[in-house]
């Protein structure tokens, strides 16, 4: 017979049946279910496996802050690890496992640990595991790993969507309570407007679980008819499923809604969950509060639940966890599930309440100064034992409802710091003050525990907020509610004998750890948190920080208060990383920037690097080529026989004009521009204020006020962003504009003896060497009137331009240029034989331009002018900048042809033992040269311009390879520059 | 956070870029006989207040307009948001 433990009433749709699977056998329940609530009705308690002890264990809340009922949820690339099986909605098929147990959740091997628990007391990983230290890694932590923990993860790929969005609003309501929905109403019928959230998929918290009336309506009902109205209006939006994550700055509030988590999988293009950003100018927190349980020793057994959980249960789900329930309560709250019960024929064996003197409940057997001191039932609950006035005596029940009063819900309050602050007349912690600026509380999260003082203090919270904001509040009727005024409910706990009495369920924490912790010294509570795990962990403490802080006041002496609490941090409930992550995965994860020639590129099977965000050419493979050095081999060949092309649109690219653009680059740059002729293009060095190289490139003065930057490709955004500084920050009356042209145009380097023969081909005016000297520039047209911009600069140290053209015509250049080269057997080469060639010529690049470096050490000490004041100028004459035994540039040859040599290799004198002492610099860049037919590098060597011929070790310790070397000039070709200006 | 952009209005914290204590706006004379000194203060000397805080940040993904924003370090309370522009010409700088 199916749900067993399903009883009369609830809100839940018994016209439909939803068939579910827990650890593989088939169950049913009905919509409006959660996974617990249909487990209880089909009176499976057992849940779940603790954490270190592997302690047989059930729900013992029915919302988010449950511990214990952790299950692994859907199956194959879905599965999803530690969901709460008291806020999993229930959809028909859906399957879910037990975790952290084997081989089964009735038989687990790993509950020896619950034998062995003496040496799992707190703090135990710190003193067990210490010796040997290499034990830990390999030993130590794999064991614990696999014998405590939560679920596993599919290590498949999440084949759902998740999206973010942006929400506005004047009022943020935090819950759905009363006294959220009295603050909604409110706002609603003011004009404003309002966002209204719950993490539940049912609007109305509390109201749906209990059984008062709201004037002639059942709570539950004035829930229902409330939402109703709230959501047929304009200006209000209605977020369900969807839980508040954190109070971030400004107003501004991070949420997670689950748009899709009650259904077997998405709707088709429907996300998963939405990450939400919600502004908004007020907002209130009406989160509730959730009941604190008792310690007593074995208290952790399924069937042992909050006595407001067991209510829920029985009322909103018409599920329950037994037929022979009793009830251990320090409050009056408490009394109120066994009237319920009762009135649902529920057989309440007893009341056991530690308090004397109040009224007795009718027909009720309610023992007063009682309480219950040990448990029995392996698997599940089966008998309490209780010592009343009357003595000792054992009751034999299915479940036990325990109450030890109320904690509101403040996580958020406190996401900046802001500290709660002790109430004595409930005995709990209120939201604090200086906590989030425009957030105030209604209800029960500040401490308001009537129905009727949630309603009142959720409507007064609203019209605050809405005079604030210039609206006119309203003030909608609200229906009156039974009150029943606060009673102070003092803690009270177990656990002084043999037994453990549990704290935290989640964590395993219990009496006797906080009586370690206090006993070893961690008396302070982040020290006790730390020390216990107390509060750790998916459910963050919600039932169970309170009451150790309420164990620990009492052995220190001191109060709550002096004793103190921790704070919250977001997220107030775990989050998935699919959700933070959105659309930002795999190939989405950044944007992918595409040059102009990479179509044709694609089309010639050219294989690309990641540049940043671009993806560049590294080199073109040609039939027959099996290794990538033949491909670059042959491309710096070709290009150096006679020509080769090349994408160098990456570069960054910054139009710089006004009537002071000299005057502005000569700041700017170590070296000066003001001098620079109309038409001339001259080398730039970009220093940072502290003297080191920031970025290089050239600058082109196009006209009288107009000239144009490159930059490195890497930093043409922080070098736009440095320029923005100095022309607003520093000199804002110059004339001076800036813009990056950067996708503005698409840019080829051609290069090698015939490059002029190959760019006159396709140029409309005359760039004959007297025409179109080394390092000019102009604007001229090509193919018939196509402007274009011609640079004759030179990083390979061939003959050499760069010619620009409009974006859109980027992809028609690249066939365009190719076409006319074929004649000349030209080549387009990639970034791989780019590099190649600029070592060979000894040009700097990212590898030497590495933040840490100076002009002098890199050669270019001259370029720094003494006698104008630039940025990086004054402080490039500090002595530690010019030291002489600073590193300086120097190429690099193995003595033996024949070696390969290693970049980041460290410079060892022959017969020093490497070590830092004798470390001498570095091999900053490594190629093999195909025009000298042995490998070459760049390095930083200490007093290296003086060292030329001398020989030494290239030192790898890393790759254990050793090479002798010879230091020699950074200009491996041409060094005269000869073929620049042929 | 949100800063208030004095020609944009409010405006969502992602869009800017951070640099750090406005006081770079007052960059020493390179040319002075002490300015290896003064550099020296300029560049590596900052207060780091448990408070307001006057600095600079940049509205990258927007106008590219460089903000001088005082903002309380301790709440994030941003009091005052002004062009970098504005504050170095009241500083007296120029050209």
């Amino acid at each position: 017979m199916t749900q067993t433990h399903r009883i009369a009433g609830g809100q839940i749709n018994r016209s439909r049946t939803l068939t579910f699977t827990f650890d593989g056998k088939s169950y049913q329940g009905h919509p409006g279910d959660t996974l617990a609530s249909a487990l209880l009705a089909n009176n499976v308690r057992l849940m779940g496996r603790s954490f270190k002890y592997h302690r047989p264990r059930g729900p013992i809340a029915a919302g988010s802050e449950e511990p214990n009922a952790l299950v692994e949820l859907r199956s194959g690339a879905r599965t999803e690890p530690n969901t709460r099986a008291t806020t999993v909605e229930l959809f028909d098929g859906l399957t879910a496992q037990s975790q952290n147990r084997w081989p089964s959740l009735r038989f687990d091997a790993m509950a020896i640990n619950d034998r062995l628990s003496p040496f799992f007391a707190a703090g135990f990983y710190y003193k067990t595991f210490m010796w040997p230290a290499a034990f830990w890694e390999k030993i130590y932590e794999p064991i614990i790993r696999r014998a405590a923990g939560l679920g596993s993860l599919s290590r498949q790929d999440d084949p759902d969507t998740y999206d973010k969005g942006f929400l506005h609003c004047d009022l943020l309501i935090i819950g759905a309570g009363p006294a959220g929905l009295a603050a909604a109403l409110t706002a609603a019928r003011s004009g404003a407007r309002v966002i209204l959230a719950d993490e539940d998929f049912r609007m109305g918290g509390r109201l749906n679980a209990e059984t008062y009336a709201l004037g002639d309506q059942s709570g539950a009902d004035w829930a229902a008819q409330t939402v109703a109205e709230l959501g047929s209006l304009p200006n209000v939006r209605l977020l369900c499923r969807t839980t508040i994550l954190g109070a971030m700055d400004h107003g501004i509030y991070s949420a997670v809604e689950r748009v899709s988590d009650h259904l077997a999988q998405p709707l088709p293009d429907k996300p998963r969950q939405i990450l939400w950003r919600i502004y908004s100018r007020r907002a209130i927190l009406a989160t509730g509060a959730i009941e604190r349980p008792i310690a007593f020793e074995n208290n952790d057994r399924p069937g042992i639940m909050l006595a407001g959980a067991i209510r829920a249960y029985a009322n909103r789900w018409a599920a329950t966890p037994g037929q022979r329930i009793a009830i251990f309560t320090n409050n009056d709250d408490g009394l109120r599930t066994a009237t319920d019960l009762a009135a649902l024929g529920i057989d309440i064996v007893a009341v056991i309440d530690p308090r004397t003197g109040g009224q007795l409940l009718p027909g009720i057997r309610h023992l007063q100064g009682a309480e219950v001191i040990d448990t029995k039932g392996r698997l599940g609950l089966a008998a309490i034992t209780v010592q009343s006035p009357k003595g000792v005596e054992t009751l034999n029940i299915t479940a036990l409802g325990v109450s030890g009063g109320w904690n509101p819900n403040l996580a958020l309050s406190s996401h900046h710091r802001g500290r709660p602050v002790w109430n004595d007349s409930i005995a709990a912690f209120t939201p604090g003050a200086n906590g989030v600026p425009n957030l105030a509380f209604a209800g029960a999260a500040n401490g308001h525990f009537s129905t009727h003082a949630a309603l009142t203090t959720g409507a007064a919270a609203a019209r605050e907020a809405l005079t604030a904001l210039g609206f006119t509040p309203t003030a909608p009727a609200l229906p009156p509610a039974q009150d029943a005024p606060p009673v102070r409910t003092p803690f009270g706990y177990g656990g002084h004998g043999k037994g453990r009495a549990w704290i935290d369920l989640q964590n395993d924490v219990t009496v006797k750890d906080i009586k370690l912790s206090h006993q070893e010294g961690f008396r302070a509570v982040e020290h006790l948190k730390r020390y216990t795990t107390l509060g750790m962990a998916t459910d963050q403490g919600k039932t169970s920080n309170v009451l150790g802080l309420a164990v620990m006041a009492e052995l220190t002496g001191q109060t709550i208060p002096e004793t103190g609490t921790t704070i919250y941090r977001p997220p107030t409930t775990p989050v998935a990383i699919a959700a933070l992550a959105g659309r930002s995965t795999g190939p989405d994860f950044r944007p992918t920037r595409l040059t102009p020639s990479h179509q044709w590129a694609t089309e010639q099977g050219a294989v690309f690097v990641e540049v940043g965000m671009w993806l560049r050419t590294q080199w073109l493979p040609r039939a027959g080529e099996t290794t990538w050095r033949q491909s670059v081999d042959r491309e710096v060949l070709q290009t150096r026989r006679s020509v080769g092309i090349c994408d160098v649109t990456t570069l960054g690219k910054i139009d710089i004009q006004g009537t002071d653009a000299g005057a502005f680059l000569d700041r700017v740059y170590a070296n000066t521009f003001s001098t620079l002729a109309v038409g001339k293009v001259r080398y730039g060095l970009m220093l940072r204020e502290d003297g080191m190289v920031f970025d290089d490139g050239t600058t082109a003065r196009m006209g009288p006020h107009e000239y144009v930057m490159t930059t490195t490709t890497a930093n043409a955004v922080t070098v736009f962003r440095h320029l923005e500084y100095c022309r607003q920050c520093l000199w804002p009356d110059l004339d001076v504009q800036l813009i990056s042209t950067t996708e503005a145009w698409a840019q080829y380097s051609v290069a090698g003896p015939n490059a002029r023969k190959l760019l006159q081909k396709i140029t409309d005016q005359d760039i004959s060497n007297d025409a179109f000297p080394y390092m000019a520039c102009g604007e001229i047209t090509v193919c018939g009137g196509l402007r274009a911009r011609l640079f004759r600069i030179s990083f390979s140290g061939e003959l050499a331009y760069e010619i620009a053209v409009p974006t859109r015509y980027g992809d028609a250049m690249i066939r365009e240029l190719v076409a006319a080269g074929a004649e000349f057997d030209a080549v387009v080469y990639g970034t791989e034989a780019l590099g190649v060639m600029r070592v060979e010529k000894g040009h700097v690049a990212g590898n030497e331009l590495n933040g840490q470096s100076s002009a002098l050490n890199m050669g270019l000490g001259k370029m720094v002018a003494a006698k104008k004041d630039a940025i990086g100028v004054p402080l490039s004459a500090r002595e530690g900048m010019v030291a002489p035994n600073g590193y300086r540039l120097v190429g690099v040859r193995p003595v033996d042809p024949a070696h390969p040599l290693t970049a980041g290799s460290h410079f060892i004198a022959t017969g020093a033992e490497p070590i830092a002492a004798n470390d001498g610099g570095w091999l900053t860049s490594v190629v093999y040269s195909p025009h000298l037919g042995h490998a070459i590098a760049l390095g930083y060597l200490r007093n290296g311009t003086e060292r030329l011929g001398e020989r030494l070790r290239a030192v790898n310790l890393l790759g254990g390879t050793e090479t002798e070397i010879e230091i020699v000039s950074p200009h491996f070709i041409d060094p005269e520059g000869e073929r620049l200006r042929a | 956070m949100i800063i208030n952009h004095p020609l944009l209005g409010p405006r969502d914290a992602q869009e800017f870029v951070y640099l750090g204590d406005a006081n770079l706006i007052n960059r020493p004379d390179g040319m002075a006989a002490d300015a290896a000194d003064t550099f020296h203060d300029y560049l590596y000397l900052r207060d780091n207040p448990a408070g307001l805080h006057r600095e600079l940040w940049y509205h990258e993904q927007g106008d590219r307009s460089w903000l001088v924003v005082t903002r309380n370090t301790l709440t994030h309370e941003i009091t005052q948001v002004e062009l970098a522009r504005d504050v170095a010409r009241a500083q007296g700088r120029s050209k």
